[in-house]
């Protein structure tokens, strides 16, 4: 038991505690990439085992998708079933240990569903610490319809990673980003809104208008987002069950865009350009009013909050580059943090507040990096012709962002990266997709 | 709105290529016949070769001003085009103008919206302090989510770079 948590503690705490982090601070920044440091955990899942007549396809593809979720956190390895000497097919059963400790599974994770006569399914599972012998944590049961499945699979996956890591999972969360088609002089662009991996695609909005930089709010209930409907770019609010839509700001000869919800979701932040000049503005979401939060006659723009609500980081090219900075929630007086060669953009606040993510440019690349809120211990997590855009998984471990590849082909797609550097790969989206932001936890 | 507007001018301009004989011709009613006539035995009225048409501004008179990187600062070359631009709003009186600011792809989203911005301002504020009414003028910016060159290399990024200023409004055939 304990050496089965352990191997995977040793992992989440490399991201806390890189061994870079001390060089970061006077030699070259360092690029961290999938240097395969973490020996990821292995562990079994048997195909759930089908408690109704019918149920069993679904059974299958319930354990298929957590073997997904857990083993595309790069954390942890799946065993194949071809090596299993025997499997679970009575959920009440006693596990034989000894057969899953011969192929070194550290980790087994039984499950049973069944499916009452209305239709509604029921998912069980139990997850085994086979070389202690013993279950890691009690039993779960989900309910739900059957079209919901890939959800409860979802929460299957995150209740094990969360008993195994002792942190929250991410994987019954969604994205909202905007689907790419066609050429890059005549880009098609709509919202869209998919499962964090990709599943259950759904369109927005069409495609007649540009739309940019979709944010959730925190209960992932509504979406801002920029579009040039009106023929100027403004702030629209959407909301996700009805999809009905109203623009936010509508002051004649403005633009607005960049927009970010308050953490309680009753206020928005977000940038107008009046003339040249770019500033930071906040709203109440409900009254309307407004209150200007920057004045200089810089560029101000992307902000982002603080989980509790009391600071906002930034960027503005006050000094001359795109550089962060972060002020009160109330505006005010702002501090900058980022020191580094190059120039800073698109700050986005880790969920834990530990870290500040952002797109850094520096001699000709892109970057997406994380620094600590002061600003110390930058590290760079990608690098290539053009990622940019950062958001956040709910538990503050990866960041999804846009890759764009250059040249009269580019195009567009959506990656993800563990906040330690490793585990970058792509997100499946059907057709192109640009500017990820990563709902929080479903409930 | 704007997309079916520049359509109808390029048809326009293709049209009237054959047509035009004297650019200046406008005004210049001696030795035309009767003079009431005036342009139509010199141009098609709107194309390219009237000097009162958005075709001619665009062609003629040049509609766009380039930018150097991540600047929004005018060159003596734009500040040229903007000058016959301006000559060119004064004289015709019923049209208004969208001036688009755009960048190139370097750089994030948000930062090029505000980028483009700054760039249809100093376009603006260029042509107003030439005497072009200021209610005349609109601005907006499109960052780097419309580049008319695609490759990723300075040739097509200079060219990105960009502010246009779109005349609409007027005489609409």
């Amino acid at each position: 038991m304990k050496k089965f948590i352990a191997t995977l503690l040793v992992g989440l705490v490399g991201l806390t505690q890189a061994p870079s982090f001390a060089e970061a601070q006077n030699g070259p920044l360092r690029i961290e990439i999938t240097d395969g440091v973490i020996e990821p955990l292995p562990y079994a899942v048997p195909d759930f085992v089908a408690e109704s007549a019918g149920a069993s396809q679904l059974a299958t593809d319930i354990a298929r998708v957590v073997a997904a979720d857990l083993s595309g956190t790069g954390l942890f390895r799946e065993i194949s079933k071809d090596a299993f000497i025997s499997t679970v097919t009575n959920f009440e059963s006693p596990i034989q240990f000894s057969d899953w400790k011969a192929i070194n599974a550290q980790a087994l994770i039984s499950g049973a569903v069944s499916e009452d006569s209305n239709g509604n399914i029921a998912v069980k599972f139990r997850v085994y610490d086979v070389f202690a012998g013993q279950e890691l944590g009690g039993g779960l049961r989900f309910r739900g319809t059957r079209d919901g499945w890939r959800r409860m699979a979802h929460k299957v996956a995150d209740a094990v990673y969360s008993r195994i890591t002792g942190e929250t999972g991410y994987f019954d969360s969604r994205v909202v980003y905007v689907s790419e088609t066609g050429p890059k002089n005549d880009r098609k662009k709509r919202l869209a809104i998919m499962d964090y991996d990709g599943a259950n695609l759904k369109f927005l909005t069409n495609s007649e208008n540009i739309v940019l930089a979709p944010r959730f709010s925190p209960t992932g209930d509504r979406v801002l987002y920029t579009s040039y409907e009106t023929g100027f770019p403004r702030v629209f609010v959407l909301d996700v069950g009805s999809v009905s839509r109203r623009v936010l700001d509508s002051q004649q000869g403005t633009m607005s865009f960049a927009p970010r919800f308050s953490p309680d979701g009753n206020h928005v932040v977000f940038s107008v350009t009046d003339g040249g000049n770019t500033d930071i503005y906040r709203m109440n979401i409900g009254s309307g009013q407004r209150t200007r939060l920057t004045s200089s006659p810089s560029i101000e723009t992307a902000p982002s909050f603080s989980p509790d609500g009391s600071q906002i980081v930034f960027e503005s090219d006050r000094s001359g580059t795109q550089q962060l900075y972060i002020m009160s929630a109330n505006g005010g007086e702002a501090k900058r943090i980022s020191f580094g060669q190059g120039r800073y953009g698109t700050p986005v606040w880790s969920p834990r507040g530990d870290l500040i993510a952002f797109t850094k440019q520096s001699k000709g690349r892109f970057h997406i990096g994380v620094m600590r809120t002061n600003g110390e211990e930058e590290r760079l997590l990608t690098a290539s012709f053009l990622d940019e855009g950062p958001t956040w998984a709910p538990n503050g471990r990866v960041i999804m962002f846009t890759r764009e590849t250059q040249g009269a082909n580019g195009s567009a797609a959506l990656y993800s990266v563990d906040v330690s550097g490793r585990n970058l790969k792509p997100v499946r989206t059907q057709g192109g997709g640009s500017d990820p932001s990563w709902s929080p936890l479903q409930k | 709105m704007i997309k079916a507007f520049t359509k109808s001018v390029a048809v326009l301009a293709v049209v009237s290529l054959g047509a035009c004989t004297n650019p200046n011709g406008i005004g210049d009613g001696g030795g035309f016949g009767s003079g009431n006539n005036g342009g139509a035995g010199q141009f098609e009225p709107g194309s390219a070769s009237d000097p009162t048409s958005p075709a001619y501004f665009q062609q003629t008179i040049g509609d766009r001003v380039l930018f150097e990187v991540d600047q929004s600062t005018l060159t003596d070359a734009g500040r040229t085009v903007l000058s016959a631009q301006a000559g060119w709003l004064i004289t015709n009186t019923d049209y208004v103008a969208i001036i688009e600011g755009h960048a190139d792809e370097q750089g994030t989203r948000e930062y090029n919206l505000a980028l483009g911005a700054r760039r249809a301002n100093a376009v603006r504020e260029y042509l107003v302090s030439q005497g072009v009414a200021g209610v005349r003028l609109k601005n907006v910016s499109y960052g780097k989510e419309r580049p008319i060159e695609i490759c990723s290399a300075e040739a097509c990024y200079a060219q990105n770079r960009r502010a246009v200023t779109i005349i609409s409004g007027g005489l609409t055939s």
